[in-house]
């Protein structure tokens, strides 16, 4: 199947995410897209694949322009996503989310299912069990799955976006092995989005470079990764003058954590962070540096390890009450064993017994109700106690985590100042933010709803309501949606922090704003994080590698 | 029509279906439509009597919008509120007839505040327990809500029909009248009470103010629109939470008490009349403002009263007046946003753009 | 007790637990497709009137043209209330699709207005005899030992109870209209990718819930709860959401809860015969405390711990058999043309 993009635009508003694409895609042929965060990778993918419709600009199948009303019939034109977050059913068997939407029987064909999941994952090498509920699965194997899908749907042109963020070496190899083979023994089209060079370098025949949602170029493999990765970031990374800074005493230390959730495990991390040192975390998204930062924050607990803020480990406070439950079971327990020894001893009627009981229960009870309104009025979460000891945490999603949606700017200076009295004093709430919105460049009222504000006003908003002094600052994409102008201006902010001795530990998509603003650098690749490297002595090239996922010496 | 117009017009609309609506099912029994809301309206304020008739209902009926208030700001469904009403008509009929009427000697003063702090204590541990069910349990609280109401209405029952029972065997299922010193002051030969009144008002003052302008309260409105942010921002969400739907508790048991002091004498079956459920509503159509709370409350007790005299006057079933404030909720929740109304139709890809 | 007693108390406790079979049944087909229709309480009370009053009026019409039987009017009026069920079911939906509010908002509005409305509209009929679902015993299988007596000595309306249970099941998990239901409740977007219409689906599956959910209002008052009075089953329609909880959104297993139930009942009935000393209400305490035990046990992490401490081999298949977790997409919006 040949197909040809030609102009492609697409608009939001003001944002240009594709402007003016043209590419052509030959079959028996795997194409790399490669492009930061936000280049305008996944717009185009979408728009090809028929998850929405583009701006302007033509798509032409086999030489004949097509619209697609829906991926679905995307799929039936024979183009076929498998998105980074597979479009499964976890809670459903394989078998049936594999048969969703197949056919239009009435009737489900379970052996059918089951032998052609099996037929073509033997083909692939993939070790598919179809009575099994896909959220039991890794993300590797539910890849596996939707790809067996859209072959079985009839795609002929494959897009795959990140196919291997999260998955094993091993279920990479596979996949690398089946797109081989798809390609050279029958003649598919695939397109690989990554921002993994090595893959690329790996798999790919030919290359297109996105940036700012623009065409940077076309470039055949093999191809040195200094050119990609210039025409991805640039054309030089330039080093801005580092003030040098002598960095205090330690103020976070991550001792052999790991942290487990049910997408990544991160193992092994050790690091310290000392008095105004700035560490950035770089990696593509989901390779752990976030599971790291919230560990950090007190909101997720290690498995294993320890992470201590100032020497102390972030364990919230137990309240002196968590006994009460306890108490009340063994009341409990304590009156019906009493209870059953009287009956059986015939000093109580069956009924005396039962209503003993019924007694003691209620007693348990109002025990028990007690116990867990005081243990909540005096327990602390592990987060908070983070807050209290001079922790500021800045989340990625602004509306999502960082702002409340409904309320002014002043209102979250309330709540987010440490001193607060039980009246609000709305002048002094109004003035204090007034101050912050001068400083922060905020376009945005003291009464103004947050949501009302623009997405990169709502970034520094909530860089506005961090307190300071801070002792540790962690931030998750700090100057994510602003202009390089404001994102100085933040970086000139966070360099009086930490002249005030404030740690801060920050993760980026921005290869550019990791190298010129941190100390030190980790890079996270798959749950695993290298060593840290210096910035004075690391380059592109190397954090490139790392990124990639090659562990260099 | 232009849109300032529609704008301005629009919330005529939901009304006038409601009464519409209304009018078809009065039609439908067979009934006079004049007649009937001729009565309703007799009914409400058709003498002084019946005006303070309506003013006695609407004192618990703001006592529990007012603890509505809370919860809904933080977020919370309190379908409880019935229940915790209850529990309040029953700690404070057990300091009417366990103290009050067993030591004569002790003055009103202190019996009838004892009774109102017992109410309320009474309804904050009723809430609380929907509220721990909720935090430590996972039982979402309309659940916990109504199984605590059905629990609470049976204890009542139990106690009315056994350890309340009064001596002569109860016919109208209720416990012995209260001394006259523990009930409220009411009003001339009203069941209006001036305090209560007083009470209500007071209440639905501070805690419009406090949810307006403390810190706690500002808490509540975050929780109430973002937990995930709000918790971000350092709000202990479970404390808040259990606390919110304590001392919305607290509201609803001193409507209960008020209930039992005044407008009945002793606990009755019935003691809630659904006035919690009513609040509800209320606070639903207000959307949390405390001023039209306190006129939407006017209004529904004036048709709640209202109701009572159609029953007596037309012999149509006094639900008349649920029905009417049920239509209006129901068609402002609707239809009380034109702009929804009228929304054209929006693709997907469209949708998306706003991310 | 002797086992004949037995056996016809077993046989009642069937009988009694169809409706709430139904509304259960009816309800979990809804909220598997993603839509909480709160509003049971009240719509079951409303079509229970109006099944009845319908049921009513239409043998006095057909009487006069000199047809004569209950069964053509109680099938109008059958149909006259899944007619309302599915009406105040699809006013949850479109509420939420179409306006954008909030489900639980107007299901609960509608729970108290539904009951008004059938208090008031009721009011002519309460305690009156009228048409009711006849006794229908299935030959041959009655005489099955045991079993017989238990299952097919019923009516009608029971053994279609057992059918539509058996039936939802079957297209939920056998059909592949059942399983786009499914998924559409799961994740809609993705449902969308694979080009299922999802909000079309969430109407259709949102209606024949709430017609089921009628039919069950229904069967209480021409067959297991004769005729009409004020808040003729006032309660029932929590229970039955409580019930679909405890299933686990499963139609087979709700309908178990909606037995197990039935049998809690006749339970405290009979253990109330036989302490006469013990308070009568206390009895009806029972129901309610079961409701948040089960509730609790299901929204706390117990049987995660159960399963926990179980055998090892046990550990999957008890973990898949008490799995109790909703539609993922339970009560959201989806925004799709």
């Amino acid at each position: 199947m040949h197909i040809e993009l030609q102009d492609i635009r697409k608009y939001f508003g003001e944002v240009r995410a594709n402007d003016g694409i043209s590419l052509v895609f030959e079959p028996g042929r795997i194409y790399g897209l490669l492009g930061e965060n936000g280049a305008g990778k996944s717009t185009l993918m979408k728009i090809l694949s028929g998850y929405q419709a583009p701006t302007s600009g033509t798509i032409l199948l086999d030489g004949q322009p097509v619209s697609f009303s829906s991926p679905s019939d995307a799929l039936r034109k024979g183009i076929g996503m498998l998105y980074q977050d597979p479009q499964d059913f976890p809670p459903l068997l394989v078998s049936e989310n594999y048969l969703l939407a197949y056919d239009d029987n009435l009737l489900l064909d379970f052996p059918k299912a089951e032998e052609e999941l099996r037929g073509l994952g033997e083909r692939f090498g993939f070790h598919i069990d179809p009575r099994v509920h896909v959220e039991t699965l890794t993300l590797g194997e539910r890849q596996q799955i939707e790809l067996v899908r859209l072959l079985a749907l009839g795609a002929e042109f494959l897009i795959l976006d990140e196919p291997t963020t999260g998955i094993s070496a091993e279920q990479k190899e596979i996949l690398f092995n089946t797109m081989r083979r798809l390609v050279n023994e029958e003649q598919k089209t695939i397109i690989l989005v990554s921002h993994k060079l090595e893959e690329v370098q790996e798999l790919c025949h030919e290359v297109a470079v996105l940036r700012r949602g623009k065409l940077m170029g076309t470039k055949d493999i093999p191809c040195p990764n200094t050119e990609l990765v210039r025409l991805m970031f640039g054309q030089e990374l330039k080093r801005s003058e580092r003030v040098p800074f002598q960095t205090g005493e330690t103020v976070l230390r991550v001792e052999d954590a790991t942290i487990q959730t049910y997408r990544l495990t991160v193992e092994g991390i050790d690091l310290e962070l000392r008095e105004g040192e700035v560490l950035g975390l770089a990696g593509l998204e989901g390779s752990g540096q976030r599971l790291l930062l919230q560990a950090c924050a007190g909101l997720l607990q290690p498995r294993k390890g320890r992470i201590l803020l100032d020497g102390k480990p972030l364990e919230g406070k137990r309240s002196p009450f968590f006994w009460t439950p306890w108490l009340a079971l063994a009341f409990l327990a304590f009156r019906i064993v009493w209870a059953a020894i009287q009956f059986s001893s015939g000093q109580m009627s069956g009924l005396e017994m039962a209503g003993s009981i019924a007694a003691a229960a209620l007693i348990a009870g109002t025990i028990w109700l007690i116990g867990s309104v005081l243990i909540s009025w005096t327990s602390q979460t592990p987060y908070h106690e983070f807050q209290q000891r001079g922790g500021g945490y800045v989340p990625a999603g602004r509306l999502e985590e960082g702002l409340v949606a409904g309320l002014t700017l002043t209102e979250h200076m309330v709540l987010a100042s440490p001193e607060h009295t039980f009246i609000i004093d709305w002048n002094r709430a109004r003035e204090e933010i007034n101050r912050r919105i001068q400083r922060y460049n905020i376009i945005g009222q003291p009464d103004t709803l947050v949501e009302e504000l623009s997405g990169g006003n709502q970034q520094r908003a909530m860089l506005a309501l961090l307190n300071s002094p801070l002792r540790v600052l962690l931030l998750e994409h700090p100057t994510r949606g602003l202009d390089v102008t404001s994102a100085n201006w933040i970086w000139e902010l966070f360099q009086q922090r930490r002249e005030e001795g404030t740690a801060i530990m920050f993760i980026s998509a921005d290869l550019d704003e990791i190298l010129e603003r941190s100390d030190r650098i980790a890079v996270f690749s798959g749950g695993v994080m290298s060593r840290i490297v210096q910035t004075s002595e690391t380059s592109v090239e190397e954090l490139g590698h790392l990124i990639g996922g090659e562990q260099h010496e | 029509m232009s849109e300032r117009v529609t704008k301005n017009v629009w919330p005529v609309v939901p009304i006038l279906l409601a009464l519409l609506t209304t009018t078809l099912l009065v039609l439908l029994v067979g009934a006079d439509a004049g007649v009937t809301y001729q009565a309703l309206f007799d009914g409400a304020f058709g003498t002084s009597d019946r005006t303070f008739s309506t003013l006695a209902f609407w004192v618990p009926l703001m006592l529990c919008a007012t603890g509505l208030l809370i919860t809904f700001t933080a977020g919370l469904w309190n379908i409880g509120v019935e229940g915790q009403m209850i529990m309040g008509a029953i700690a404070s009929s057990w300091v009417a007839l366990k103290v009050a009427a067993v030591y004569p000697d002790i003055p009103g003063w202190a019996i009838i505040p004892l009774e109102l702090l017992l109410a309320a204590g009474a309804g904050a541990l009723w809430a609380a327990l929907a509220a721990v069910l909720k935090v430590r349990g996972g039982v979402h609280e309309i659940f916990g809500g109504v199984a605590l109401n059905n629990l609470a209405i049976i204890t009542t029952n139990y106690l009315i029909s056994g350890p309340w029972q009064p001596p002569e065997g109860g016919s109208f299922r209720g416990t012995v009248p209260f001394p006259e010193h523990a009930l409220l002051p009411l009003l001339g030969n009203t069941r209006f009470s001036p305090l209560s009144a007083v009470l209500a008002l007071a209440l639905l003052l501070l805690i419009g103010l406090a949810l307006r302008g403390t810190f706690w309260g500002l808490k509540l409105k975050a929780l109430g629109n973002n937990l995930r942010s709000a918790f971000l921002l350092g709000i202990s969400s479970e404390r808040e939470a259990i606390m919110a739907m304590m001392l919305g508790g607290a509201l609803a048991g001193l409507a209960g008490s008020v209930r039992v002091l005044s407008w009945f004498d002793s606990l009755r079956q019935s003691i809630s009349g659904g006035i919690g459920f009513l609040a509800i509503l209320i606070v639903l159509l207000a959307g949390l403002r405390p001023v039209w709370t306190l006129l939407i409350a006017l209004i529904f007790s004036a048709l709640l009263n209202g109701g009572t005299i159609v029953q007596l006057r037309t012999q149509l079933h006094s639900s008349l007046s649920g029905i009417i404030q049920g239509l209006l909720v129901l068609f402002v929740l609707l239809f009380g946003d034109y702009r929804r109304v009228f929304r054209p139709k929006q693709t997907l890809a469209e949708e998306l753009q706003h991310e | 007790m002797n086992d004949a007693q037995i056996i016809r108390l077993l046989a009642s406790v069937i009988a009694q637990s169809a409706p709430l079979m139904l509304a259960v049944t009816g309800e979990t087909i809804t909220e598997r497709a993603g839509v909480i229709n709160l509003s049971l309480d009240g719509t079951m009370l409303l079509a229970a009137m109006s099944g009845f009053v319908v049921a009513l009026k239409s043998s006095e019409a057909l009487a006069t043209r000199g047809i004569d039987g209950d069964l053509l009017p109680v099938l109008i009026g059958f149909g006259s209330a899944a007619l309302i069920g599915a009406t105040a079911a699809l006013l949850v939906a479109w509420g939420s699709i179409r306006l954008k509010q909030d489900q639980v908002a107007i299901g609960f509005v509608l729970t108290l207005l539904l009951a008004d409305i059938a208090n008031f509209l009721g009011q002519n009929y309460t305690r009156m005899p009228g048409p009711s679902v006849k006794h229908l015993p299935i030959p041959f299988l009655r005489d099955i030992p045991i079993i017989g007596p238990i299952f097919f000595e019923h009516d009608l309306l029971i053994y279609l109870t057992f059918v539509i249970v058996g039936f939802s099941w079957w297209w939920m998990y056998r059909t592949q209209p059942g399983l786009r239901m499914r998924g559409v409740g799961e994740r809609p977007e993705s449902a969308f990718v694979r080009g299922v219409k999802v909000n079309q689906i969430r109407y259709a599956y949102t209606a024949i819930g709430g017609a089921l959910v009628g039919l069950a209002g229904a069967a209480y008052s021409l067959d297991i709860k004769l005729g009409w009075s004020d808040n003729h089953i006032l309660g029932i329609g929590w229970i039955a959401l409580a019930i679909v909880i405890f299933g686990g959104w499963r139609p087979v297993r709700g309908a178990l809860g909606a037995v197990l139930y039935g049998v809690t009942k006749t339970l405290a009935t009979q253990l109330q015969q036989s302490f006469p000393e013990v308070p009568v209400v206390l009895f009806n305490t029972l129901q309610w405390l079961l409701m948040l035990g089960v509730l609790l046990l299901v929204g706390s992490n117990a049987i995660k711990r159960l399963v926990d401490i179980a055998p090892k081999p046990l550990q999957r298949p008890l973990a898949r058999a008490l799995r109790v977790a909703p539609p993922q997409a339970l009560g959201q919006a989806f925004l799709e043309d």
